[in-house]
């Protein structure tokens, strides 16, 4: 078997909503309810689901950024304390959906792929590094130099994944990594990740509400919806023969080309 | 004759060309698809049509609407077409709607503004547009405010705001890219029953080629401010003839084949 990563035990994250938004009184925003999801070692694991579904919260709390309403994540057997494990964040990275808010404007590329690596205490020659995962990732050394609004937006989302391998994470978190890119672009992305992921041995996690993705990506799949996972299962299973209707709902309402002569 | 006629439009902000001479037709009741990445020109040609170009912008070329041409027309007479003769659905309805406006002036607005109605009589005709629209319990929804509402509903508060005024053409500027793809189904499937009902004409502005497939019989290929292909949906999809428009096919039924199983990457 292999080895258990990451883990939430009964996950609930409830928030407050400020008064008057619906009637008197707190109401209270139940965004996950029970959650048990289990990611073993090089498992690639896609979660689905609609705005409002829970995805963000869940994601939100496997970085160790949000703490639980009830319940606990687990990262190799330790609980996670939001803000006091700063270790997390050297084996638990992230790539966000839009380049162009995540990478700062400010700073050139070299300087972005460096700043994990300095604030991490990472014990390597951090130059070295930096065009290591350059080209990892596709990019020439001259951009090094370059600054973010210089890039394409393929470009910049090849920089947030760079900087996220940097740290050389056992956990990769890519939250909606396509939805902000152009059709064209998106196929490289997915491939790089993909490939990446793969030769590396790095565990993904992948979160989408465009289920294309999840299918090109992820050998399990689990769909989730008002806070709780109405399905899981090997994606091609679960894709073919979708067992809860919120899950065919979805596949249903997947704008079609029409057929090919 | 022709409801809309763009003759070889070209928009330009200093040296550069985001449209460059571009031209199509769509009669009455008909529909054209724009489609193209970021970049193509797609929105700035909806923009143009409805005079909402930056004043940095120049503009070239001819649009006529309804015999009327509209490049040079002053910002006054085109506000006269706007919301009226033209109605237009932006991409994310929480900034396209007034954050500190109840939904029912909002959509009065335009039956105030172009059909002289009063505001008692705005808002009973306000009233009426929700239910076609398909909002439930539209005596609330008139008294909320953008954020009290769903992105579907804020999405189809625009559409009743841009159909108030029974328009001969409805501009869609992916109307439904900020929507959740269950949702996007019933905005879409709306905005269909919608146009056929009212005989309106329709520019549909998207990215998304199984998008656009469903909701219009011609599609104009967009790419760095060019029409590459000008095609119906049928033969667009059955025989591309650009190099460009094949490309984007080919994404889009490789993403299908992923889904379905047949392209297994794994």
């Amino acid at each position: 078997m292999s080895q258990l990563v990451l883990e939430t035990k009964d996950l609930s994250r409830t928030y407050k909503l400020a008064k008057g938004a619906s009637g008197s009184g707190k109401a209270l925003r139940h965004a996950l309810i029970d959650l048990n999801i289990s990611v073993n070692a090089g498992d690639r694991l896609g979660i689905v689901g609609e705005s409002g579904s829970g995805k963000t919260t869940l994601v939100r709390l496997l970085l160790g950024l949000d703490t639980p309403t009830s319940g606990s994540v687990e990262f190799k057997g330790q609980t996670l304390v939001a803000g006091k494990m700063p270790w997390l964040r050297k084996e638990v990275q992230i790539v966000f959906q839009d380049p162009r808010s995540s990478l700062d404007p400010r700073m050139k590329i070299s300087e972005i792929i460096r700043e994990p690596l300095v604030c991490l205490g990472i014990n390597e020659d951090h130059d070295a590094r930096i065009n290591e995962v350059l080209q990892s990732v596709g990019l020439e050394q001259a951009m090094r130099e370059r600054y973010p609004h210089e890039l394409s937006g393929g470009q910049r989302q090849r920089v947030a994944i760079a900087r996220a391998l940097a740290p050389r994470p056992t956990v990769l978190i890519a939250d909606e990594p396509v939805s902000a890119l152009d059709v064209l672009v998106r196929d490289q992305i997915l491939e790089l990740i993909a490939e990446l992921t793969k030769n590396l041995g790095i565990t993904l996690i992948l979160v989408s509400h465009d289920l294309s993705v999840i299918a090109r990506l992820c050998d399990r799949v689990i769909v989730m919806k008002d806070g709780v996972v109405v399905e899981s299962g090997n994606t091609r299973q679960v894709f073919d023969n979708p067992t809860h209707a919120f899950t065919r709902a979805l596949i249903a309402a997947i704008p079609r080309l029409p057929q090919s002569l | 004759m022709s409801l809309l006629e763009v003759n070889n439009l070209t928009i330009a902000f200093g040296n550069k060309k985001v449209v460059d001479s571009i031209s199509f037709s769509l009669d009455k009741g008909a529909r054209i698809g724009l489609i193209g990445e970021s970049g193509s020109g797609k929105s700035m040609t909806s923009l143009a049509i409805m005079g909402l170009l930056p004043d940095t912008a120049t503009v070239s070329g001819s649009i006529t609407f309804e015999g009327q041409e509209l490049i040079g027309l002053s910002d006054r007479d085109h506000s006269r077409l706007r919301g009226n003769r033209i109605g237009m659905v932006f991409q994310e309805p929480l900034t396209a709607l007034n954050p500190l406006m109840r939904i029912g002036k909002q959509i009065a607005g335009p039956l105030m503004i172009h059909k002289g109605q009063s505001l008692k009589a705005g808002l009973e005709n306000a009233l009426e547009l929700c239910i076609k629209v398909g909002l439930p319990d539209p005596d609330r929804i008139l008294r909320a405010y953008p954020h009290q509402l769903s992105g579907g509903q804020r999405q189809r508060i625009g559409l009743a705001i841009a159909l108030a005024c029974d328009p001969a053409l409805l501009i869609a500027d992916e109307p439904t890219t900020a929507l959740d793809v269950t949702v996007q189904q019933e905005v879409l499937n709306l905005i269909n029953t919608l146009v056929q009902e009212e005989r309106s004409s329709l520019v549909f502005v998207t990215h998304d080629l199984p998008v656009v497939a469903a909701m219009t019989e011609n599609v104009a290929v967009m790419q760095l401010g060019k029409i590459v292909e000008n095609a119906s949906v049928a033969t667009l999809f059955h025989a591309p003839a650009h190099e460009y428009s094949r490309r984007l096919i080919s994404a889009a039924r490789s993403a299908e084949d992923s889904f379905s199983g047949k392209g297994a990457h794994q």
